[in-house]
C-alpha cells in the first residue's frame, strides 16, 4: 500500500534525475532549520541585571505640549490640568514608610463601572483630608481597584480613574497635590475572592496608604 | 520499507524541490470579506499519512489552526504523506488534479520545530501565505496573586517565564520584528513601564511618572511607544521615543483612555476612550498629535482592547455586553461582527488567526487560538496558571 502511494513520486523523480543536470546535490531539498541560539533567558532577578532609571525626571505636567482633544465630548478638568499634576513618584516615597492599615476604615467603595464618589463615601475622604491637614509631614498613596467584570487594561484605567477621583476630592478639600500620588491595580488585587456581587462590591474600591517620614 | 523510502526520499527531495519550487505560484483566491467576517469559509480537507506521535499531533494542531481539517484520503483535497523517523519528510499532492505541490525534508531543531516547519510549508503551498506555526507569543501568567511574563511557542509549548519578580505585571507587547517586550511591572512599588530585551535580559524603565504608567504599545518601526499615563491627573494617551524620551501628550480628557495600538503603517494610534456620560468608544489619533477621530462601530457596544490587523484591514476588539465577545470591525469603521466569546484579541502576522483570553467555568482564564474565516478554535493546553493578555509576535 505504502509502495503504491509513493510509486508516482518515484517515477516522476527518476524521470527528473535523467532530464535534469542542475539537481545532482541531494541535500538541496532538505531544509535545515536554524538551531535556536537565542532563547529567552529563564528570568531570574539576578540575571536580569540592574534596572536603569531614566537619567532625568521630567517635570510633572510638562508633557502636555499638544492641543487638547477637541472632538470628544468629554468634560475638561475643572481647573487647568497642571493643577492636578502628580508629583514624582521617587520624590513622594523618598524617606517615607508606608502604613497600609492606618486608613483601613476609610476604604472608599464605588458602583459598577463608575468612578463617581458616592455621597455615602464622602465623609471617609474628608476624614483622611482632616488627618493630612493635622499632620503636614505625612503624604498619601491612593490605590484604585476594580472587580473582575471588565477587560484587564480597561479595568487598570478605571482603577486609576477611581484613585484620581478620590485625589481630586482631596485637592478640593485643601490638600496639596504634591503630597498625593495614585496607583491602579486594576483587578489584580481583589479584597475578596469570588464571582458574585457580594465579592465584586468589596473589590470596587479606593484604598489609602499613609506615608510617614522615617524617624 | 519505511527506511528504504527514507533513503530514497533523501536523494529525491532535492530534485523535487528544484522542479516544483517554480510551480508553487498557484494560490487560492483571497476570501470574500463577508465570508471572512462571518466565518463561512469551509475548512480545507487534508489527509495525513506516515506520521506518528508528537509530529502527528503538531501537524494536526497547526493545520486545524490554519483552517484545514484532517480527513480520510478519499475525502481529501490534499494528501500529505511522509515520515518522522529522523528528519521530518513530507510530500504534498493535490488530490483533485494529482499534481505534487512539494516534497521536502526537514532537519535541525526539535521534532516539534520540524513538524511546525512542514505545516508552514503546507500552508504556504496551498494558501500562498506564510504559515504562523513557528511564531512566538507573550502573555501574563497569574498564580497566588502574583504574575509574571511568559514567552512561548504560538501553541503554548516551550513556555518560559522571562520575569521572576513575584510582583504584578501587565500587558506585554512585542516590538515588531525584535525579541523585545514592553510591559507594566509593579516591581518598584508603582505601575511602571519597562522594556525587556529577551536576548540580553536587560530591562530599562521607560515610564515611571507619578500615577499609573500602563498599556505600552511599541510602534511598527519600534522607534516609538504609545502608553497610558496619569501623570497630569487623568489617564491620558501619550507617545514617546522607544527609550521613553521625547514624551508627548495626545489626549487630555477627564475620562480614562486605555489600550493603545498602532495601525501597521504607523500613521495612527487607536485606543479605547469614554465619554463624560460613560459611553465607551474606539478612536484614533495621529502620533504627531491633532484631532481625535472616532471609529464608528455599529451593532455592538462597550468596545475596549483594540488590535489593528497587520494587513491594515481590521480592528479586533473586546465588546462587553452581558459577557465579553471578540469582535472585528473594518479599520475605517462600520458594521462590527462578533466572532466568539472571549477578550483581549491579538492578531497573528497572517492577519487571519488571532489569540485571545477565554473565561472558563468558575472564571478561570486561559488562551485560545481562532482562525477567523473558518471560525475553527483551539485551546492552548498549559498548566502554568491563569493565562491572560496574549501578544502575538509579528
Amino acid at each position: 500500500m505504502k509502495r503504491a502511494v509513493f510509486l508516482p513520486f518515484l517515477v516522476v523523480g527518476l524521470a527528473l534525475v535523467f532530464t535534469s543536470t542542475g539537481c545532482k546535490n541531494p541535500p538541496k531539498g532538505v531544509t535545515q532549520i536554524p538551531s535556536v541560539t537565542s532563547r529567552p533567558v529563564p528570568g531570574t532577578v539576578d540575571r536580569q541585571g540592574p534596572i536603569t532609571t531614566q537619567p532625568t525626571t521630567p517635570t510633572p505636567g510638562t508633557g502636555a505640549q499638544l492641543k487638547p482633544d477637541e472632538s470628544t465630548t468629554a468634560v475638561k478638568l475643572p481647573d487647568s490640568a497642571s493643577g492636578f499634576a502628580q508629583p514624582s513618584i521617587d520624590e513622594l516615597i523618598e524617606g517615607m514608610i508606608p502604613d497600609t492599615n492606618y486608613f483601613k476604615a476609610q476604604t472608599v467603595y464605588f458602583d459598577f463601572d463608575s468612578s463617581l464618589i458616592k455621597a455615602s463615601e464622602r465623609p471617609k475622604i474628608n476624614a483622611v483630608g482632616d488627618e493630612l491637614k493635622a499632620r503636614p509631614e505625612t503624604r498619601l498613596m491612593i490605590d484604585g481597584h476594580c472587580d473582575e467584570r471588565g477587560t484587564e487594561e480597561y479595568n487598570r484605567a478605571l482603577g486609576e480613574r477611581r484613585a484620581l477621583a478620590i485625589r481630586e476630592t482631596l485637592i478640593k478639600y485643601g490638600i496639596s497635590p504634591a503630597r498625593m500620588s495614585t496607583r491602579s491595580w486594576g483587578e489584580d488585587r481583589p479584597a475578596v475572592i469570588g464571582h458574585n456581587e457580594e465579592a465584586w462590591s468589596k473589590n470596587r474600591r479606593g484604598e489609602f496608604i499613609l506615608l510617614l517620614p522615617k524617624k | 520499507m519505511k527506511s528504504r523510502f527514507g533513503s530514497f526520499a533523501k536523494h529525491l527531495c532535492g530534485i523535487f524541490f528544484c522542479a516544483i519550487g517554480i510551480a508553487t505560484a498557484h494560490t487560492q483566491p483571497e476570501y470574500d470579506i463577508d465570508v471572512f467576517v462571518r466565518g463561512l469559509a469551509k475548512p480545507i480537507p487534508i489527509s495525513l499519512a506516515g506520521y506518528s506521535g508528537e509530529v502527528l499531533q503538531v501537524l494536526k494542531f497547526d493545520l486545524e489552526v490554519a483552517g484545514f481539517k484532517t480527513v480520510g484520503e478519499s475525502d481529501a483535497q490534499y494528501i500529505l504523506t511522509g515520515s518522522n523517523n529522523d528528519q521530518v519528510e513530507g510530500k504534498l499532492v493535490d488530490n483533485i488534479n494529482k499534481t505534487t505541490k512539494f516534497a521536502k525534508a526537514f532537519t535541525g531543531g526539535s521534532m516539534r520545530t520540524r513538524a511546525h516547519a512542514l505545516a508552514d510549508e503546507v500552508v504556504l503551498a496551498i494558501t500562498g501565505h506564510p504559515g504562523i506555526a513557528r511564531t512566538k507569543i507573550a502573555f501574563k501568567v497569574t498564580r497566588n496573586q502574583t504574575s509574571e511574563i511568559c514567552v512561548a511557542d504560538y501553541d503554548g509549548h516551550n513556555a518560559i517565564l522571562v520575569t521572576a519578580d513575584q510582583s504584578i505585571v501587565a500587558a506585554p507587547s512585542w516590538v515588531p520584528g525584535r525579541r523585545v517586550l514592553y510591559y507594566t511591572t509593579y516591581k518598584f512599588g508603582n505601575p511602571d513601564i519597562v522594556s525587556h530585551d529577551l536576548d540580553t535580559a536587560e530591562r530599562k524603565i521607560i515610564a515611571r511618572y507619578g500615577g499609573s504608567n500602563i498599556s505600552p504599545a511599541p510602534s511598527p518601526d519600534g522607534r516609538q511607544v504609545a502608553m497610558i499615563l496619569s501623570k497630569s491627573g487623568s489617564p491620558d494617551l501619550f507617545v514617546a521615543n522607544a527609550d521613553g524620551s521625547g514624551l508627548r501628550q495626545l489626549t487630555q480628557t477627564r475620562e480614562d483612555e486605555s489600550s493603545p495600538c498602532w495601525s501597521p503603517d504607523g500613521r495612527w494610534i487607536c485606543f479605547a476612550g469614554k465619554t463624560a456620560e460613560g459611553r465607551r468608544f474606539l478612536a484614533k489619533v495621529s502620533p504627531n498629535g491633532g484631532p481625535v477621530q472616532r471609529i464608528s462601530i455599529s451593532d455592538v457596544i462597550n468596545p475596549s482592547e483594540p488590535d489593528w490587523s497587520p494587513d491594515g484591514k481590521w480592528i479586533a476588539f473586546t465588546s462587553q455586553m452581558r459577557d465579553f465577545n471578540i469582535c472585528i470591525v473594518p479599520s475605517s469603521g462600520g458594521e462590527a461582527r462578533i466572532l466568539t466569546s472571549g477578550e483581549d484579541p491579538s492578531w497573528a502576522p497572517n492577519s487571519r488567526t488571532m489569540i485571545f483570553t477565554r473565561r472558563g467555568t468558575g472564571g478561570k482564564r486561559s488562551l485560545s487560538l481562532l482562525d477567523v474565516p473558518t471560525k475553527q478554535s483551539k485551546d492552548i493546553p498549559q498548566n502554568l496558571g491563569v493565562c491572560t493578555q496574549p501578544s502575538w509576535s509579528r
